[in-house]
């Protein structure tokens, strides 16, 4: 039976990127919230500099849940569904922000109006047949405030390249405007980040710092970045990467009103008669408790918000919580974060250390920066080089078709050329499509027998064409800068990834979205979910920092309109 | 195998009790007192690798058989050989990395492994008339470019996954930490150049054409971090089909 505890204000389901900050804006409004975290809190002592740990095991992870929850995957309706031995994402207070690269990115003004500006600039033929892609239901202009709020919170470094609408050609020339400069200065460059930078120049093109919630210098009494080279799919053992578990989230607690629950397994979202939420079900040790709330915001991850909202059926939501209309799970897409390029020089380029988000961008051939009018698709990809190589990863090389595998001749191979190789990021536009979902897995359980989440999407003409084309640049690029030998990467599926978006988007028309412009429910109004899940397009590079800024506006839309959300 | 299964349990056990391996004729030992501390040079490159005089000696075995674990160190030492440029995955005791993390992060893979050897060991016989321990390493390349492109028979599945089995977690116990067991006198690190785990790197450290020499330290030879132990499935576990 059920324990059922005392009552609180506002519920939320996750504390990680999203919901780590929505705490804040909450408690420090007055609103008493009990934060339902599946992991526990680590510390920079459980962030050791381990490759077999960190990229080869997945460490860091305190708890299993994401483990236990893997999504299967399959292309199409009619395809082999498989599932992946790992969960990307990972339980922990600040979740995954602990271990992700923190690349910061503002989305560009584009990418709020992908549909209207392509149709304004192109003809609505342009769009791709069976995408679902809407305008946002607002622009650039109404996040700026919240995205700045965020980037000074929890601290973002980064050169700005649009104040107020003057450009800075050190920064990006294509951003939106912006109310002022980043809080703290871009990460340092290297040897090899200078010499590519100079050949995009070369090219004609504008290279620039990009920016990162990690510390270029002392930031908020925490330690400037050490540059180890440990970052990606590492926590920070200086407490230089800026997420919520060291930010917002102590910061609510400060005010008293934050109840941060560890070891949280969240297993439904009650509802009552009306169709409003009343709390949450959770599981913690075998033992079950009921936290009653007059408010729920939904933060886990954009698979588990789709599939905690199908598991959670009631008499007023039958077919899952808000899916009344059948939008749970739809419009569902993943950044097409695959097909990077590798490029081999012919000298050192000392890059064993630094981290993901030490590096030069290329934005010249994302969004709509460059014209489409003699071109079969819309959107671009954001070009990135950076500082990041361990030595498993190193020896695990390919030898561009020089040598085999493995032997005498690999290995004097990968002796010579260990430290000559550099493997580019190109995140790029990606849509969601009428075929591409999320629901329930008919048989794949989790350990208390509930369904896993099923991704059912492909990529379609549109990614690859953005991909070749953003690939033949990247290789310009590298040729340009010295480079003998390069190779472009395979895409890959459309599985489980860190950029993961839709499945509740935002938006006014209720026929095709979960949630209103304000990221509550159009069903149940006292439900909001935070989190990529409600973004409809992608852009061209990370989701955190829009995530983190929704999440600000969300929380503040809540406490500024309690009564009337909580009614 | 299924021949050392039936003659060798009580063998075996001594061996694994005294710290040897079941056939290690095969394998040079160096002296007991020679330790691994002054098995390899300190830096890689110096000198021709000698062989003979510098291979470390054999760790217990903890979850292979003995005749698992030599064949398992014949191949290893043909995926990353021993030659002029060097040590390879034989000094870097990649074989005792793999056998250590078959009783835990790589336990889901044990029965791969059981199942690869013996196939490997009936398909060596088979196809060569020896078992792989006992062919030239000319043949010892032939047999794994056969299990390596698929065209070895007699494996569950294709023997391709069993080779690219092997050769990950050869490459993982030549170049992971040593903390691990493998990469043993970081002679994985000094064949690649990789200057070592540092906690604070300079600008300095990140130009072109400056070159590191080695620190040869591991994540856990400061006492800052945690030696946290790694869960037991693994993403290397790759997808299943349902």
């Amino acid at each position: 039976m059920a324990t059922k505890l005392k009552p609180t204000d506002v519920v939320v389901i996750g504390l990680g990127a999203a919901g780590g900050v929505a705490v804040l804006p909450l408690t420090q409004a007055g609103i008493d919230v009990v934060g339902l975290e599946a992991g526990t809190w680590l510390t920079r002592r459980d962030f050791a500099p381990d490759e077999i740990r960190n990229n080869v095991r997945d460490w860091p992870q305190s708890v299993q849940k994401a483990q236990q929850e893997v999504p299967t995957h399959r292309a199409n309706a009619k395809a082999n569904t498989t599932r992946a031995g790992s969960h990307p994402m990972m339980n922990a207070v600040g979740g995954t922000t602990l271990h992700y690269w923190a690349q910061s990115w503002r989305l560009n003004p584009w990418d709020f109006k992908v549909a209207s500006e392509t149709t304004r600039r192109y003809g609505a033929s342009r769009l791709p047949a069976g995408s679902t892609v809407e305008d946002w239901p607002f622009g650039l202009d109404e996040l700026e405030s919240y995205y700045d709020k965020v980037e000074y919170e929890l601290g973002v470094s980064g050169q700005a390249g649009n104040i107020k609408g003057t450009i800075d050609p050190r920064g990006n020339i294509f951003e939106g405007p912006r109310a002022r400069p980043y809080p703290m200065p871009p990460l340092r460059s290297t040897g090899f980040i200078d010499l590519m930078a100079a050949a995009a120049r070369g090219l004609g093109w504008h290279p620039f710092a990009g920016p990162a919630a990690i510390n270029s210098r002392t930031y908020q009494g925490r330690s400037a970045c050490m540059y180890h080279g440990f970052c990606n799919k590492g926590g920070c053992h200086v407490d230089a990467k800026n997420g919520p578990h060291l930010t917002t989230i102590p910061r609510a607690q400060e005010t008293g009103r934050l109840k941060v629950v560890t070891r949280a397994h969240v297993t439904s979202i009650d509802t009552d008669d009306r169709g409003h939420v009343t709390g949450v079900t959770y599981v913690t040790d075998g033992a079950e408790f009921v936290q009653p709330a007059k408010a729920v915001l939904l933060a886990s991850y954009t698979y588990e918000n789709s599939r905690l909202l199908l598991l959670s059926k009631s008499k007023a939501f039958p077919n899952g919580l808000s899916n009344n209309h059948g939008q749970v799970g739809r419009h569902y897409f993943r950044h097409a974060q695959g097909a990077g390029v590798t490029a081999l020089f012919p000298f050192n380029i000392n890059a064993w250390y630094g981290l993901p988000a030490q590096g030069v961008a290329v934005d010249n051939f994302a969004d709509d920066n460059y014209d489409h009018g003699a071109l079969d698709y819309i959107g671009g990809g954001n070009l990135w080089v950076m500082s990041d190589r361990r030595p498993i990863s190193a020896a695990s090389m390919g030898t561009f078709g020089r040598t085999p595998n493995w032997g005498k001749e690999w290995k004097a191979f990968i002796k010579e050329n260990a430290d000559r190789t550099n493997t580019a990021y190109i995140q790029k536009t990606t849509l969601p499509y009428q075929d591409n979902f999320l629901d329930l897995d008919p048989t794949v359980k989790d350990p208390l027998g509930f369904a896993v989440c099923r991704i059912t999407a492909d990529y379609q003409d549109n990614e690859r064409r953005v991909t070749a084309h953003t690939q033949e640049k990247m290789i310009q690029w590298y040729k340009a800068a010295g480079a003998v030998a390069t190779q472009a990467n395979p895409l890959g599926t459309m599985g489980p990834t860190t950029h993961a978006y839709g499945g509740t988007r935002m938006g006014r028309n209720v026929d095709t979205n979960v949630v209103n412009e304000w990221g509550f429910s159009h069903e149940a109004p006292n439900l909001g979910v935070l989190g990529a899940s409600v973004m409809g397009t992608s852009g061209a590079r990370n989701p955190t920092l829009t995530v983190q800024a929704l999440a600000w506006r969300t929380a503040e839309y809540l406490a500024k309109n309690w009564k009337s959300v909580t009614v | 195998m299924a021949d050392d299964k039936k003659s060798g349990v009580s063998r075996r056990d001594l061996l694994k009790r005294a710290g040897m391996a079941g056939a290690a004729l095969t394998i040079p030992l160096t002296p007991v007192t020679g330790g691994l501390a002054s098995a390899a040079p300190a830096t890689a490159e110096a000198v021709p690798y000698d062989n003979e005089a510098q291979l470390p000696r054999r760790e217990p075995i903890e979850n292979l058989t003995a005749s698992e674990a030599d064949l398992l160190e014949a191949i290893c030492a043909r995926i990353i050989p021993t030659d002029a440029s060097g040590p390879g995955a034989r000094e870097a005791r990649a074989a005792h990395f793999i056998d250590r993390a078959l009783g835990g992060a790589l336990a889901s893979s044990k029965p791969a492994y059981t199942a690869g050897f013996a196939a490997f060991d009936r398909y060596c016989r088979s196809s060569r008339g020896k078992p792989f321990v006992e062919l030239s390493e000319r043949d010892q390349d032939s047999v794994l470019i056969d299990v390596e492109t698929g065209a070895a028979t007699g494996f569950q599945g294709s023997s391709a996954a069993f080779f690219a089995m092997l050769r990950t977690h050869t490459l993982q116990g030549t170049f992971g930490d040593p903390y691990y067991g493998g990469n043993a006198n970081f002679v994985g690190w000094d064949l690649i150049g990789y200057p070592g785990v540092r906690t604070n790197v300079s600008a300095e450290d990140q130009r072109l054409g400056v070159k590191l020499a080695p620190n040869h330290k591991s994540a856990y030879d400061t006492e800052m971090f945690t030696k946290a132990t790694a869960r037991l499935t693994t993403r290397e576990d790759k997808t299943h089909g349902h």
